[in-house]
C-alpha cells in the first residue's frame, strides 16, 4: 500500500562515535515511513482544499459584493431588513430540530432492536435499512409525492377503509416535508448509533442486572448513557445534512415550506443575485457552527465523534 | 462488613440444551452455606451455563435452584440479590470507580452519607483506597479485577458468583490475587460459586471442587480427594499430571503386567481399572528389596529427562513398555545422583500411593 518500499539502512561504519550504530540510517526509516503516511492522506487532503476551503473562501468574498462589483454589506444589511428572510432561517432549522427529533423517536428502538438481534440476522436487516440509498433521492421524493397526495395511494386508501372521510393534507406542506426528509435521513441516524450500540458489552447489561437494576434501570443508567455518543454522532449527521435539503422541501413542500436552500437557488436562478446567494450561504454556515459549538459545551464530556468508548 | 449469614444453594436436575448438545445434563448440586466452591471443567463443560443459570442469565430447560430453600429458578437476575464477578469485570466504563461501587447501593435506596461510608470500606477491603474518583480505564488489570470484586461484595449478597475473574491477569498478580480472593472470602462469609479451568486455581482456593465434564459434575470432593483420588481417568488427567498403567483382578488380587500389587485401598469390585501414579509419588529404589513398607516394585529404563528449573521429570519406559513419569526436587548444582538416560531404574510406590482408578466415568450409564 505504502508504495514507498523502505529500503535497508545502509550500513554505516561499525564503530561509530558514540555506539549509534545506524541510529541516522534508522532515523530515516521512521521519517521516510511517516512521510510515506502523509502520501496516503494527501489526495484527500487535496480534494477537501480545492472543493471545500477554497470554495467556502470564495464565498465569503462573494458576498462582500454588492450587484455593481463594489465592496459593501448590502447583501447582509437586506436578510435584516427583510423579515422573510428570518422566517426562512426559522424554516430551516425548525424542519431540522423536527426531522432530527422524529429520525431519533424512529432510529433509537429500531438501532437497539437491531444490535441486540444476531450478527447475521442484523446485517440482513441493516441491508434493509440501506435500501433507500439504492435509490435516487429524485425518484423517492416523487413516489412520496404519488403516495401522499389528496388521491395518492395513502389517503384513498384510509378513506376507503373508513379510517378518515376528508383526504388527509399529507403533502405540499410541512408535514410532507417532514416524511419525505425523515425516509431519506433516517439511515444516516442508524447506522452509527447501530455501531454504538453493537459496541456496548453486554456483559454491562447483565452486570447491571445482576446488581439489583430492573431492565429499565439498567437500560437509564447503562445502555442509554452508553449509546448517547453514538446518538450524537448520527443526530449531528442527520441535523446538518437537513439544513442543507433542497429538493424534498421543493416538491413535499409545495412551496410552502421555504428552506435557506431554496432562497439561495431563488436568487441565483431567478434574480442572478450571486451575492445575496452568497451571504446566505455564509449566514446558515456561521449559524451552524455556532449551534455546533453550543452542543459542543452543553456536551462536554461527551465525546460525540468517537462512537461507543468501551 | 459484617458477616451476615450465607445462603445455602441447592441445585436439582439442572438442565440446559442447545441442540442435541446438553450444556447442562440433570446436574444435582449442594452448595453449603459459606461455602467456597470451585466449578471445575474445560470448555464446554457446562462450568459457566451452571454459574449463569444461578445468576439468572440463562433459563434452563428443567430443574430446580433454591437459595436458602427458596425457589429461585424462575426470579429475573435482579430479584436474585447475588454478587458477580464477571470474566471481562464488567465495569461500567462511564462511571467513576466509587460510582461503580456505588451502583448496587444506589439502586437499594442506601443514603448518600452510608453509600459513601461503604464505598470507602469496600475500597480499603481491596486496598484501593484513594482510587474513588479515577475512571475505569485509567485502572490496570489488577485494579479493574479489585474494582469488580469490591462492587460484587459491597451490598452483601449472601451469594457471590465468580466467573473466571482471574484468567486475564499475569501469573504474579494471579497468584496474590487467588490468596487475597480467598481472604476475603473468609472475612465477608459469603457463599461463593467459582469457576475456572486452571486447576491450580480450583485446588488453592477451594474448600470443594466440583469436577464437571459434558454438562455433568463427574467428582464433587475436596482438592486433596480429588488429585489424591480422583473419581475416573478423566479428573486424574484433568487435575494434575499423571500415568496410567493397566491393572486387573485375578482371583481378589490385583495385577499389572503379572506382578500382584499392594494396594492400601483396593476397590470393592474386581475388573480392570488403572493405576494412577502422579509423578511425584514414585521414587528411585536403589537397594534390593526390603519388607519394610509395603512397596510395590517397577522395573524400567530411563528414557528422558527433562530439567524444569525447580524439578526434573524424569521419564521411564517400564518393562511391558508402559511408559511413567516422575519428577524429583532439583537439589541446587550439579545434579549428581539424577539417573542417566537408557539407565535401568527402579521405580517404588508405597501401597498408600498406589491408587486404583475407574478407566472412565462408567459409573452412570
Amino acid at each position: 500500500m505504502s508504495g514507498s518500499a523502505t529500503g535497508a539502512a545502509r550500513p554505516s561504519p561499525i564503530g561509530a562515535p558514540g555506539g549509534d550504530l545506524h541510529a541516522a540510517a534508522l532515523r530515516r526509516d521512521d521519517r521516510r515511513e511517516r512521510l510515506a503516511l502523509f502520501g496516503l492522506a494527501l489526495p484527500a487532503l487535496l480534494l477537501v482544499t480545492v472543493t471545500m476551503a477554497l470554495p467556502t473562501a470564495w464565498l465569503f468574498w462573494l458576498s462582500l459584493l454588492a450587484d455593481d462589483g463594489t465592496l459593501s454589506l448590502v447583501n447582509y444589511a437586506r436578510m435584516i431588513e427583510q423579515p422573510s428572510y428570518g422566517r426562512t432561517f426559522l424554516t430551516t432549522f425548525e424542519v431540522g430540530f423536527l426531522t432530527t427529533g422524529l429520525c431519533i423517536l424512529i432510529g433509537y428502538p429500531l438501532a437497539y432492536t437491531l444490535s441486540q438481534l444476531p450478527q447475521r440476522t442484523a446485517n440482513l436487516c441493516m441491508i434493509a435499512v440501506l435500501l433507500p440509498f439504492w435509490t435516487s433521492l429524485l425518484v423517492r421524493t416523487y413516489a412520496w409525492l404519488v403516495l401522499l397526495q389528496r388521491t395518492g395511494l395513502i389517503n384513498s386508501w384510509g378513506m376507503a377503509l373508513g379510517l378518515w372521510t376528508e383526504p388527509l393534507p399529507l403533502v405540499h406542506n410541512l408535514a410532507g416535508t417532514l416524511i419525505g426528509m425523515v425516509h431519506v435521513l433516517l439511515p444516516y441516524l442508524v447506522l452509527p448509533l447501530y455501531g454504538a450500540m453493537r459496541a456496548i458489552d453486554r456483559d454491562l447489561i447483565r452486570a447491571a442486572s445482576n446488581l439489583g437494576a430492573s431492565p429499565a434501570q439498567a437500560f437509564r443508567t447503562v445502555f442509554l448513557p452508553l449509546s448517547l455518543p453514538g446518538l450524537a454522532a448520527g443526530a449531528l449527521i442527520v441535523f446538518i445534512l437537513c439544513l442543507g435539503f433542497y429538493v424534498t422541501p421543493v416538491i413535499l413542500g409545495g412551496g410552502k415550506v421555504t428552506m435557506v436552500s431554496n432562497r439561495i437557488a431563488d436568487d441565483i436562478d431567478v434574480f442572478f443575485n450571486w451575492g445575496a446567494a452568497s451571504a446566505l450561504g455564509v449566514v446558515l454556515l456561521v449559524l451552524t457552527l455556532s449551534l455546533l459549538w453550543l452542543t459542543g459545551r452543553l456536551a462536554r464530556g461527551v465525546n460525540l465523534f468517537g462512537g461507543g468508548h468501551v | 462488613m459484617a458477616s451476615s449469614t450465607a445462603f445455602d444453594i441447592r441445585i436439582r436436575q439442572l438442565t440446559k440444551a442447545y441442540g442435541p448438545i446438553r450444556a447442562l445434563d440433570g446436574i444435582d448440586l449442594d452448595i453449603r452455606a459459606g461455602e467456597f466452591l470451585t466449578l471445575l471443567g474445560p470448555s464446554g463443560s457446562g462450568k459457566t451455563t451452571l454459574l449463569m443459570a444461578l445468576a439468572g442469565f440463562l433459563r434452563p430447560d428443567c430443574g430446580s435452584i433454591q437459595f436458602a430453600g427458596r425457589e429461585v429458578v424462575r426470579l429475573q437476575p435482579h430479584k436474585r440479590d447475588i454478587g458477580m464477578v464477571f470474566q471481562n469485570y464488567a465495569l461500567f466504563p462511564h462511571m467513576s470507580v466509587a460510582a461503580n461501587i456505588a451502583y448496587p447501593l444506589r439502586l437499594r435506596h442506601v443514603d448518600a452519607a452510608e453509600i459513601a461510608r461503604r464505598v470507602e470500606a469496600a475500597l480499603a477491603m481491596v486496598q484501593l483506597s484513594g482510587y474513588g474518583e479515577r475512571r475505569i480505564d485509567q485502572l490496570s488489570g489488577g485494579q479493574r479485577q479489585r474494582v469488580a470484586l469490591a462492587r460484587a461484595i459491597v451490598f452483601e449478597p449472601k451469594i457471590v458468583l465468580m466467573d473466571e475473574p482471574l484468567s486475564a491477569l499475569d501469573k504474579q498478580l494471579r497468584d496474590r490475587m487467588q490468596i487475597e480472593i480467598r481472604q476475603l472470602h473468609e472475612r465477608i462469609g459469603s457463599t461463593t460459586v467459582y469457576v475456572t479451568h486452571d486447576q491450580r486455581e480450583a485446588l488453592t482456593m477451594s474448600d470443594r471442587v466440583a469436577v464437571l465434564n459434558g454438562g455433568r459434575i463427574v467428582q464433587l470432593d475436596t482438592p486433596q480427594a480429588i488429585y489424591e483420588r480422583p473419581a475416573c481417568r478423566f479428573v486424574a488427567e484433568f487435575i494434575g499430571e499423571s500415568s496410567f498403567l493397566p491393572v486387573e483382578a485375578i482371583d481378589g488380587v490385583w495385577h499389572h503386567a503379572g506382578r500382584a500389587l499392594t494396594i492400601a485401598q483396593p476397590p470393592e469390585r474386581d475388573g480392570r481399572r488403572l493405576l494412577m501414579i502422579r509423578p511425584e509419588w514414585p521414587f528411585v529404589l536403589t537397594g534390593p528389596p526390603s519388607d519394610d513398607r509395603p512397596t510395590n516394585r517397577f522395573e524400567g529404563r530411563v528414557a528422558n529427562l527433562i530439567y524444569q528449573g525447580d524439578t526434573v521429570l524424569i521419564q521411564v519406559v517400564l518393562a511391558d513398555g508402559s511408559p511413567v513419569q516422575l519428577r524429583q526436587v532439583a537439589r541446587g548444582h550439579g545434579s549428581g545422583d539424577l539417573p542417566a538416560p537408557g539407565a535401568a531404574i527402579v521405580l517404588g510406590l508405597t501401597a498408600a500411593d498406589t491408587v486404583l482408578i475407574a478407566e472412565d466415568d462408567g459409573e452412570r450409564p
